[in-house]
């Protein structure tokens, strides 16, 4: 993705494109082909994107918001709020720890077997949550391999916390380090190697320049992997046990919710999930507008 | 190589770049934590029937027509999701319209809605009593419970994947060589598929990739609008919950090891075409 | 950048939660799990034993429930969910914690009346209002163009009720002859446009969606579909055969004995047996063991069905588990045609 800016002349001199694309037709569309491009691109996400969100705010407001807030004060959905904030904490954290050290040893490094390497993070995207679910049983299940051992001397794994915890934390493990990657690989190491030549210590150089370079990255990797942690059903619906109040995420205590016949409080529920998302992903629209000058220094770079 | 060979600064070396043993120590060490040893348990479950068991169990007629829904039905939602979510990311940098934003920021959430909602919300709008179900039924279209449904679930969990690996590589894009490019005579669309295309191609292949991999595995979503009949609409998660309910967990661990050695193969490649794309350039 | 006292204040309420979470799950008072009809009935009857066993004992119990299909539970039981009682939608289930977990005696099934079934329910038609179609037997639904509404007898405990109903019937009216009972369960299964893969996802798929003529059903669940999704939309058709269906309960011995909860488990199935038990089975649309015990005017409500039981026509659930639903069982010969 870096290879245009590497051909280009070194540092080439910012050009104020904003007029240009008003003004200079060979850098831009026919009128007819932009409002084509951009009905096709608007009805697709109409289709397949926002109406079926559409439709989980209208049955969550079926009834009116009433019962829409009602849904909020029973004591198994808090404590499935609860769970779920609880279980993505601890994910998110540890797969942002994962994800700075495999992209700086990808990234900064040449290394036999990397794009192996890469793959296997690749990897829990494409296991089917079923899958997931299923080798916390193999493992500790009670005719798993590691339960004899673990439930005498740790404690409970499956059907209990740190199972969700630990199925939470494979199903988002890729995502900030996916995330991350393609951004490091192409700002390259000539900001680290220069402030190594000034004398900076390692981990001054990660904080003072990798860390700034990539802040836009890792807080979308970091949202992301916080969405997806907060959403996830198939993985944790193996390992839960499905106890009320207990062991029952949003998403649990959603179906739940539905298969009872209450459908306003299971998309009440839902829409609230959803809202979590929209609440991250406006902070990033705003954290984006409010430092735009930085961004753009950064993407220059 | 060449990149390396007008900038020699840029290769990366060991010497002058501290936090190779931490990093990869720690990545590794993770890596296998979480993901390979849980992951190694299947293929060791699934190894107690040998190979001429695993090759019976994936080789009768029902699996395979699963495995082939499941595949086939990700490659295309895959497909779609790239030529879509090519066109939004393209609107989404280059253009302004009402309601960008709002689009922009609703792209993530198929990643935060769990998979059963969306599963019964896609359900309810493309079933023959939905909003859009009840469009196309005139037209002798039947989307839920077919494999098509089985392939609008999986456009919707893959599209975010798509348009969040090509749109920050297409903000990058050079106006400098648009312009070039026309200033040298080319048509804007030559300048498209000259220049900008070749841009954007690796992010495009890994966007594909993950959709596409993310689409294989999905079961929440799609249980609820495939149909789940044998042969049919079956997807191969569904066979593998079929089975541990028959309590036959070498034969789920089985199906489960083809799906992943299949992913797996082809992530790898994907992922090799795209160093060797980088390094070409 | 100040990381680490940040990490620290992020990290340990996280450890604690987590600890205090698997504690809890460790001390609660009893843990029913359960299939996925029994919600409604659960939750009556836990609120009245809670009260009763304080009166008695001085001594307040809180009830966990767990829902879900009926072989998934069992799994899940056997993969170390520590279930005190186990309620589930057939004997099979409960076989196999007891084969393959060894959790609870073989014999489990002798310890409580009425083969441990405390209630009973049968197999029976919703349809859409007026029956427009005319459904009224077992026949109507191999009719052509008739679109039958059940879940997958593979992964839905009430849709092996189900298709045994109806094998049942056929076995009955072809004077025993499998390969004819066969030839109509499979022409009943060509009417079926989607198997969902629990009993709930059928009734929502026929409720909501509008789909199907006919959604064969527990009994039960048929008279909460109509309670709760609309009296004017929907009525019961009740076949003049169908199967007697007996969910059975169990108390986990091993479990039971590691929580220090035999007592009150005990206790809690006994209940179950009571005339007060009874009436709020009754009024959840269950059939109780002893209707003497229910309210008169719930029992009305129940049609009168003549009911064939699984012993006398199968034989035991091990035969038809092993012939019927097993990998290429005939199941899998009628799916796949």
């Amino acid at each position: 993705m870096s290879q245009i800016e590497n051909t280009a002349p070194a540092d080439p001199a910012p050009i104020p494109f904003e007029p240009l694309k008003q003004t200079n037709s060979v850098v831009t569309e026919a009128t007819w082909v932009r409002w084509l491009l951009i009905a096709i691109g608007v009805a697709f996400l109409s289709l397949f994107l926002m109406l079926p969100l559409l439709s989980v705010f209208v049955e969550a407001l079926r009834k009116g918001f009433g019962p829409f807030f009602d849904a909020f004060s029973d004591s198994d959905t808090i404590a499935a709020i609860k769970l779920t904030l609880l279980a993505a904490a601890i994910a998110v954290p540890l797969n942002l720890v994962f994800g700075l050290c495999a992209a700086w040893a990808i990234t900064k490094f040449e290394f036999r077997g990397k794009q192996l390497l890469i793959t296997l993070i690749d990897l829990p995207f494409s296991v089917s949550p079923v899958v997931a679910g299923l080798i916390y049983v193999l493992i500790f299940g009670a005719q798993g391999w590691a339960q004899p051992w673990f439930g005498d001397h740790v404690g409970k794994v499956l059907f209990a916390v740190p199972g969700i915890v630990l199925a939470t934390i494979f199903v988002t493990f890729p995502f900030i380090a996916r995330e991350l990657i393609p951004l490091m690989q192409e700002q390259g190491t000539e900001d680290e190697q220069a402030a190594l030549s000034l004398g900076a210590t390692g981990w001054q150089t990660f904080t003072r320049v990798t860390l700034p370079n990539i802040k836009w990255g890792l807080l979308y990797g970091v949202l992301l992997c916080n969405a997806r942690a907060m959403g996830e059903f198939g993985a944790v619906s193996v390992v839960s046990g499905h106890i009320r109040g207990l062991t029952n995420t949003m998403p649990l205590h959603i179906e739940i919710l539905y298969n009872e016949y209450e459908f306003v409080a299971a998309f009440a529920v839902a829409s609230l999930l959803a809202m979590l998302a929209m609440v991250t992903l406006a902070a990033k629209s705003f954290l984006e507008w409010r430092y735009a000058d930085q961004l753009a220094a950064s993407r220059r770079h | 190589m060449s990149a390396t060979a007008t900038l020699p600064a840029r290769r990366p070396t060991k010497r002058a770049i501290p936090g190779l043993g931490p990093t990869l120590g720690f990545s590794l060490f993770y890596l296998g934590l979480i993901v390979l040893i849980p992951l190694a348990g299947v293929f060791f479950k699934a190894s107690g029937l040998g190979v001429s068991g695993i090759w019976h169990v994936i080789t009768s007629e029902r699996v395979l027509a699963a495995l082939r829904l499941s595949f086939g039905a990700a490659l295309i939602a895959a497909l779609i999701n790239v030529v879509f979510g090519s066109i939004v990311a393209w609107v989404f940098v280059r253009y302004d319209f009402v309601g960008k934003r709002l689009f922009d920021a609703f792209i993530d959430l198929p990643f935060a809605l769990p998979t059963a909602v969306a599963g019964i919300a896609l359900t309810a709008l493309y079933s023959p009593n939905g909003w859009i179900g009840s469009l196309v039924e005139p037209l002798g279209i039947k989307i839920a419970y077919t494999p098509l449904g089985v392939i609008v679930a999986m456009t919707f969990i893959g599209l975010p994947f798509i348009v969040r690996t090509v749109e920050p590589v297409l903000r990058e894009v050079d106006r400098d060589l648009e312009e070039a490019a026309a200033t040298l005579g080319a048509w804007r669309w030559q300048t498209v598929v000259r220049v900008i295309a070749p841009a954007v191609f690796p992010s495009v292949v890994t966007g594909f990739a993950l959709a596409f991999a993310r689409a294989v595995g999905e079961y929440g979503s799609v249980i609820f609008i495939a149909g789940n009949f044998p042969l049919v609409s079956e997807i191969a998660p569904l066979l593998i919950i079929i089975k541990l309910e028959e309590f036959d967990y070498q034969g789920a661990t089985a199906v489960a090891a083809t799906m992943l050695v299949i992913s797996f193969v082809l992530l790898l490649i994907v992922n090799l075409l795209q160093a060797w794309v980088r390094k070409r350039s | 950048m100040n990381v680490r006292p940040l990490l620290s204040r992020l990290i340990r309420p996280a450890l604690a939660a987590v600890l205090a979470g698997t504690a809890a799950v460790g001390h609660a008072d009893l843990l029913n799990v359960s299939y996925d009809p029994t919600r409604e009935l659960y939750k009556a009857v836990n609120a009245e034993f809670s009260a009763d066993w304080k009166a008695k004992s001085g001594k307040g119990t809180r009830i966990q429930t767990s829902h879900g299909g009926s072989g998934k539970q069992a799994r899940s039981v056997i993969d170390g969910l520590e279930a005190d009682v186990v309620t589930l939608a057939l004997a099979y289930d409960i076989d196999s914690i007891a084969e393959r977990a060894k959790l609870l005696p073989t014999n489990w099934q002798q310890r409580l009346p009425n083969n441990s079934s405390p209630y009973t329910s049968t197999i029976v038609f919703l349809v859409r209002k007026g029956n427009p179609k005319n459904i009224k037997d077992w026949d109507d639904l191999i009719k052509p163009g008739i679109a039958v509404i059940t879940p997958n007898p593979k992964t839905s405990g009430g849709a092996r009720w189900n298709y045994l109903a109806a094998w049942g019937y056929a076995l009955r009216k072809y004077g025993n002859d499998p390969a004819k009972a066969e030839a109509f369960v499979a022409k009943l299964f060509k009417n079926v446009p989607v198997l969902d893969t629990g009993a709930r996802g059928s009734t929502t798929t026929f409720v909501q969606r509008g789909l199907g003529d006919v959604l064969i059903a527990w009994e039960n669940e048929a008279f909460l579909s109509v309670e709760e999704l609309g009296p004017d939309k929907f009525d019961i058709v009740a076949p003049p055969l169908s199967i007697l269906a007996e969910p059975p309960v169990a108390l986990v011995d091993v479990n039971v004995d590691k929580h220090g909860t035999r007592k009150e488990a005990e206790a809690y199935l006994q209940y179950l047996y009571t005339p007060a038990a009874q009436k709020l089975i009754a009024r959840n649309f269950y059939r109780p063991y002893r209707p003497e015990n229910a309210d008169p005017a719930d029992l009305a409500r129940f049609p009168k069905i003549e009911l064939f039981k699984l012993n006398d026509v199968f034989g035991s659930w091990a035969k038809v588990q092993a012939t019927h639903f097993a990998d290429g069982g005939v199941l899998d010969r009628i799916l796949a045609k």
